[in-house]
């Protein structure tokens, strides 16, 4: 009997707590042997005072919760967590949390590094970046592609 | 009851629109973007802007006909999550 995997996938339009996030997600997986987590945040000193993410409704999430159902096909998962804020930030703030667990370490390593490579470039999101010079959106980086190419 | 269709704009194209969404009359698209400021339908027309219609994608704006109620997103290319 396989235990029914947790998919916790969720827009964030507030400030979160990681730590309590990750605390949640972990109890909810208890026949895990590991949890693997990636936390993306604002960089707090390279002169952005503020990040804004804007996204689609109809789309982001699904997006999303596709990318979730993926990792848990690709590897042997008990649960997969994604939470995305949007809106705007300050530096330092939490944007990203993936975490996946897994009965062993790998494939938890394994489907939060595919799930992180998959976010960027390929999510329905769309940033822009305040420093003192003003407003910049922020363009597509051709890591994004090769890093997505890394699991073809 | 609403006739009218709306079209979405995502990322600079909204700065660039100078607002989110905008009211449209149904018909093909064509026609609409006939009827909206230069630069913006210029933006909206660059080949690596995707459409999507009611929350899917389509393949090309070539044949688009809007009708009562629909929602038609662009989509510039995205900055990564």
């Amino acid at each position: 009997m396989v235990a029914e995997l947790v998919c916790d996938v969720r827009l964030l339009t507030a400030p979160f707590d990681p730590a309590a996030e990750l605390g949640a997600f972990t109890a909810q997986v208890p026949a895990a042997g590991g949890v693997v987590s990636f936390l993306g945040k604002v960089r707090g000193d390279s002169g952005v005072e503020a990040l804004e993410i804007r996204h689609y409704e109809p789309m982001t999430l699904p997006g999303f919760v596709a990318l979730a159902r993926t990792a848990a096909q690709r590897w042997r998962l008990d649960g997969v967590l994604l939470l995305h804020r949007v809106g705007e930030m300050g530096p330092d703030a939490p944007i990203v949390l993936v975490a996946a667990a897994s009965r062993h370490r790998r494939d938890a390593f394994a489907a939060t590094d595919f799930v992180m490579d998959h976010l960027k470039g390929e999510s329905w999101l769309w940033k822009r970046e305040r420093t003192a010079q003003g407003w910049r959106w922020i363009e597509p980086r051709a890591e994004d592609h090769s890093d997505r190419e890394r699991w073809r | 009851m609403d006739q009218g269709a709306r079209l979405v704009f995502l990322g600079r194209l909204e700065d660039l629109a100078g607002m989110a969404e905008m009211a449209v009359s149904a018909g093909p698209l064509e026609d609409i973007l006939a009827g909206l400021k230069r630069e913006l339908a210029v933006a909206l027309l660059d080949e690596r802007v995707r459409l999507a219609l009611n929350g899917r994608l389509v393949p090309q704006m070539g044949a688009i006909v809007l009708g009562a109620g629909d929602e038609l997103a662009f989509l510039p290319p995205v900055s990564g999550g």
